[in-house]
C-alpha cells in the first residue's frame, strides 16, 4: 500500500486530510514537531481504516533536517500534502520582526525547502503527487492580514511554477486555497456561516481534487468568486476600502 | 457565529466553546455561569440551544475496537456516520439508529434515541455498555445501566453534564443490503393491523399521508425489513444533493405537499411488494439531501413528534389526524412507528404504544394548533419528545414524564441545575 507524507499533522485540516486518506486506502507518515501528542489521531486512524500510521518528527523550520527526513522514510511516499501554517494575528506581526519572520519561515522557506527535495525525487520517479495548502489571503493584499497573505501568495506562486515544471514528468501539484475554515485558528472569529468550510470539507475536496487531478482549489468553490472579484478591484478604490 | 438546531428556529447569539480535551474542558466549566453541550446540531427545537454552548464535534477520537466483542470506545464527538465508514465493510452495524446518520455519539445517548427497530431494540442506551461524563464540579465519573447517573443521563438532554466517551456495542450484519417488504394501507385500520401483522420483523416504519380525509385518515406505506444474508459489505456514503439556499416560503404551500404525498403513495404498488435496498437508502432517505431543512423557508419549521400508550393509540390518532387534516397545515413527512415497553430512563421518549412525527413550517397559528393537539395527547397519557421540541408547556411536559421530579431532584442533589441549561430546560423547568 502506497503512503502519504502529510507535512504539519497537527493542524485540524490536517487532522481530517489524515483520515480522509487512509479511509480510502492510504498509509501514512505524519510528521510533525511534538509528533508524539499525534499518538491518539494515530489510534484512531488505525482503528478507523486499518491503515498503518507512522509518526514522524519533523521541523519545518529547521531546514538542514530536511534531507535526511526524507531519505529515513522507509517507503518513499506516493504523495506528499504540506498542510502547515501559521497564521500570526497581523498587528503582531507588525509591530515585532520575529513573528514576521516565523510567518514567512513555516509558510513559505519550510515548505520551498521540503518540496524542492520531494519535486527532485518525484521528477526523477516520474510519478507522485504534490499538495499545497495555500490560503485565499495570499490571492490579494489586504490590510487585515497582508504578511501571511504575502508568505502564502509567495508559496502560491512557487506551486504554479512547480506545477509547470513537473508537467513533462507527470507529477501533479494541487494548489489548495480555502476561505474561512472552523479550526481552532479561527475559534473566536465572528465567520460568515455561509461561507466558512468544515475541516473535514476541506479535507474531502483536496481529496477529490487531487484524485482528479485538478490545478487550483477553492474550498468552499465560492471563494473562487469572491476572489475573483477581490482581485479585479482596481488598486486606486482598493487601498481605500476595509475588506 | 452562532449554532442553530436543525429547525433554524429559534436563532439565538450564542458564545461558542469547541471541546478539544478534559483538561481545557474543567477550566470551561469553572469559568462558565451556564452552557449546554451541542452534538452536530441534529435536534430540531432548542435542546442544544442557549447563549453559551459547548460544541462537541471536535472531540472525536476512536479509542479502542473490540473485534470479537463488537464494542467500540469513541469520543463522545463522533458521528454515527464516521462509526458506519469504518465498519459496515467489517461487518457491523449500529443497533440502533435513528433516521439520520449524522448525529454525534453523545447527542444519541443524551436524547436516548431510537430507530425502527425499538420494537425489537429498543433505545440507543440498551447498547451503551457505559460512558464517561464530566459533572459540574468538572470531576470524570464513569457510569453503567443501573447507576443512577446513567438512566438520568440516557434522555437527559445534556443537562447532567458533558459526555466525554462512551462504550457501544455494535450488531454483526453479513450483508449491506435490506430486504424490505412494502405494504400499502387504505386506512388507519388497515395501518394498525399491518404494524401487528409484521411487528416480528426488526425494523418497522410507515409514511402516513396526513392530508388524507374521512374513511381515508391514516392510510400509509408501511415498510418492514431485515438485513439480508447475502450480498456484500461494500458500503460507500453517496455524493449528497444540497439545498443551497432557504426557499421562499411560498413554496412549500399545502398544494405542494399534497402532491409529494400523493407522488410517493401513487409511486408504491398496491398491496404486498418486495424491495431490496441499501443502508443509505433504507436507514437514511432524508441524509441524501443535505440541507434539506431549507425546503421550509428561513422562518424554520418544527416538528410535532408524539408517543400514545398502545391501547389509545387508535383513537387518539384518529383525532390528531382529524384536527390536522381540518387545519390544512400539512406536513412533508409524518412517520408512524411502533414502540414496545419504556425503560427505566428519567426521560426518555417511548413508551409502549405508537409514535407520530409530523412536520410544520413555523407559522402564525402553528403553536396553537400544537396546543389543541397537545391536549389530545394528554388526555390519551401521552408524551411529547424533547429532542425535536421548540414550544411544549411545562405543564404538558411534566404530564408526559411522571419522572420529571425524580430528574430534578437528582440535577438539584449534584448542582447540575445551575450548570447546564438549555432555552428548553428553562422553559418546562427542569
Ligand atoms: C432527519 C432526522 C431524522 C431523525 N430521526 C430520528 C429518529 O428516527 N429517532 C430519534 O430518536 N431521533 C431522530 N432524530 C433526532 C436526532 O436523532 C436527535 O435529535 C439527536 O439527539 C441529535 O444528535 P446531535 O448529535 O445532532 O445533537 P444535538 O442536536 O446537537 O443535541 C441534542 C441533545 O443532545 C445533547 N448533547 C449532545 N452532545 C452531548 C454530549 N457530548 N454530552 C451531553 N449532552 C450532549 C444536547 O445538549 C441536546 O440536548 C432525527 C433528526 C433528523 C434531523
Amino acid at each position: 500500500m502506497s503512503y502519504v507524507l502529510i507535512i504539519g499533522a497537527k493542524s485540524d485540516i490536517a487532522k481530517e486530510v489524515a483520515r480522509v486518506y487512509a479511509k480510502n486506502g492510504y498509509n501514512l507518515y505524519l510528521a510533525a514537531r511534538d509528533s508524539s501528542s499525534l499518538e491518539d489521531l494515530k489510534h484512531d486512524i488505525e482503528i478507523r481504516s486499518g491503515a498503518d500510521v507512522e509518526l514522524k518528527e519533523f521541523d519545518i523550520t529547521s531546514y538542514d533536517t530536511h534531507e535526511g527526513f526524507y531519505r529515513s522514510l522507509k517507503k518513499r511516499p506516493i504523495g506528499v500534502i504540506v498542510v502547515s501554517g501559521y497564521m500570526a494575528e497581523q498587528t503582531a506581526a507588525q509591530k515585532e520582526w520575529i513573528e514576521t519572520l516565523n510567518t514567512i519561515n513555516v509558510n513559505y522557506t519550510g515548505a520551498l525547502s521540503i518540496l524542492n527535495i520531494v519535486a527532485n525525487d518525484f521528477e526523477k520517479e516520474r510519478r507522485g503527487f504534490i499538495v499545497g495548502v495555500s490560503s485565499v489571503a495570499g490571492d490579494r493584499g489586504r490590510k487585515a492580514n497582508y504578511i501571511y497573505g504575502s508568505a502564502k501568495a509567495g508559496f502560491s506562486a512557487y506551486l504554479s511554477g512547480l506545477r509547470n515544471r513537473l508537467y513533462e514528468s507527470g507529477v501533479t501539484v494541487l494548489t489548495v486555497k480555502p476561505g474561512f475554515v472552523n479550526t481552532k485558528m479561527t475559534e473566536n472569529l465572528e465567520l460568515p456561516q455561509k461561507l466558512t468550510a468544515s475541516p473535514s470539507e476541506v479535507a474531502e475536496d483536496i481529496f477529490n481534487a487531487q484524485q482528479k487531478g485538478r490545478n487550483v482549489l477553492y474550498t468552499k468553490s465560492i471563494w473562487m468568486l469572491i476572489m475573483l472579484i477581490i482581485k479585479h478591484i482596481p488598486e486606486f478604490m482598493f487601498k481605500k476600502m476595509s475588506i | 457565529m452562532s449554532l442553530i438546531s436543525w429547525g433554524m428556529y429559534p436563532i439565538i447569539k450564542n458564545k461558542i466553546f469547541s471541546l478539544r480535551d478534559a483538561v481545557g474542558l474543567a477550566k470551561y466549566i469553572e469559568n462558565t455561569d451556564e452552557f449546554i453541550p451541542y452534538g452536530n446540531g441534529r435536534s430540531y427545537g432548542d435542546s442544544a440551544l442557549n447563549e453559551n454552548i459547548l460544541y462537541t464535534k471536535t472531540y472525536n477520537y476512536f479509542l479502542d475496537f473490540d473485534e470479537q466483542n463488537g464494542i467500540l470506545t469513541c469520543q463522545a464527538g463522533v458521528l454515527l456516520s464516521e462509526i458506519l465508514d469504518a465498519f459496515v465493510k467489517r461487518g457491523w452495524f449500529l443497533k440502533v439508529t435513528p433516521g439520520t446518520k449524522l448525529i454525534t455519539v453523545g447527542g444519541a445517548i443524551a436524547s436516548d434515541v431510537h430507530g425502527k427497530n425499538h420494537h425489537t431494540q429498543g433505545c440507543f442506551s440498551e447498547c451503551v455498555e457505559e460512558f464517561t461524563i464530566m459533572l459540574a464540579n468538572a470531576e470524570i465519573k464513569s457510569c453503567k445501566k443501573g447507576d443512577e447517573l446513567f438512566h438520568a443521563t440516557c434522555g437527559g438532554m445534556g443537562l447532567t453534564g458533558v459526555i466525554l466517551s462512551a462504550k457501544i456495542s455494535l450488531k454483526k450484519i453479513n450483508s449491506a443490503f435490506i430486504n424490505q417488504t412494502t405494504i400499502k394501507t387504505k386506512n388507519l385500520k388497515e395501518t394498525f393491523e399491518a404494524f401487528e401483522n409484521y411487528k416480528d420483523i426488526p425494523y418497522s416504519v410507515a409514511w402516513i399521508d396526513c392530508l388524507a380525509k374521512n374513511e381515508e385518515i391514516g392510510k400509509c406505506l408501511l415498510m418492514v425489513g431485515d438485513f439480508a444474508n447475502d450480498g456484500n459489505l461494500e458500503y460507500k456514503s453517496k455524493k449528497k444533493l444540497s439545498i443551497p439556499f432557504n426557499f421562499p416560503s411560498f413554496a412549500l404551500n399545502s398544494l405542494s405537499v399534497k402532491a409529494f404525498n400523493w407522488l410517493y403513495y401513487a409511486k408504491a404498488k398496491d398491496g404486498v411488494s418486495k424491495q431490496r435496498a441499501g443502508i443509505d437508502t433504507f436507514f437514511y432517505p432524508l441524509d441524501a439531501i443535505e440541507n434539506w431543512n431549507r425546503i421550509y423557508g428561513s422562518g424554520g419549521f418544527t416538528q410535532y413528534q408524539f408517543i400514545l400508550p398502545k391501547e389509545h393509540s387508535f383513537e387518539g390518532l384518529k383525532e390528531i389526524l382529524t384536527k390536522i387534516s381540518d387545519s390544512g397545515k400539512g406536513s412533508f413527512l409524518a412517520v408512524l412507528k411502533l414502540y414496545s415497553k419504556e425503560n427505566e430512563n428519567y426521560l426518555s421518549f417511548p413508551m409502549e404504544g405508537y409514535s407520530l412525527a409530523l412536520d410544520f413550517k413555523i407559522e402564525a397559528g402553528l403553536f396553537e394548533l400544537l396546543n389543541t393537539l397537545d391536549e389530545v395527547v394528554v388526555k390519551y397519557g401521552g408524551r411529547i419528545y424533547l429532542t425535536k421540541d421548540v414550544r411544549v408547556s411545562k405543564e404538558t411536559f411534566e404530564k408526559g414524564y411522571p419522572q420529571c421530579d425524580k430528574f430534578r431532584e437528582f440535577r438539584r442533589e449534584h448542582k447540575m441545575d445551575r450548570k447546564f441549561s438549555s432555552l428548553q430546560s428553562k422553559r418546562v423547568k427542569i
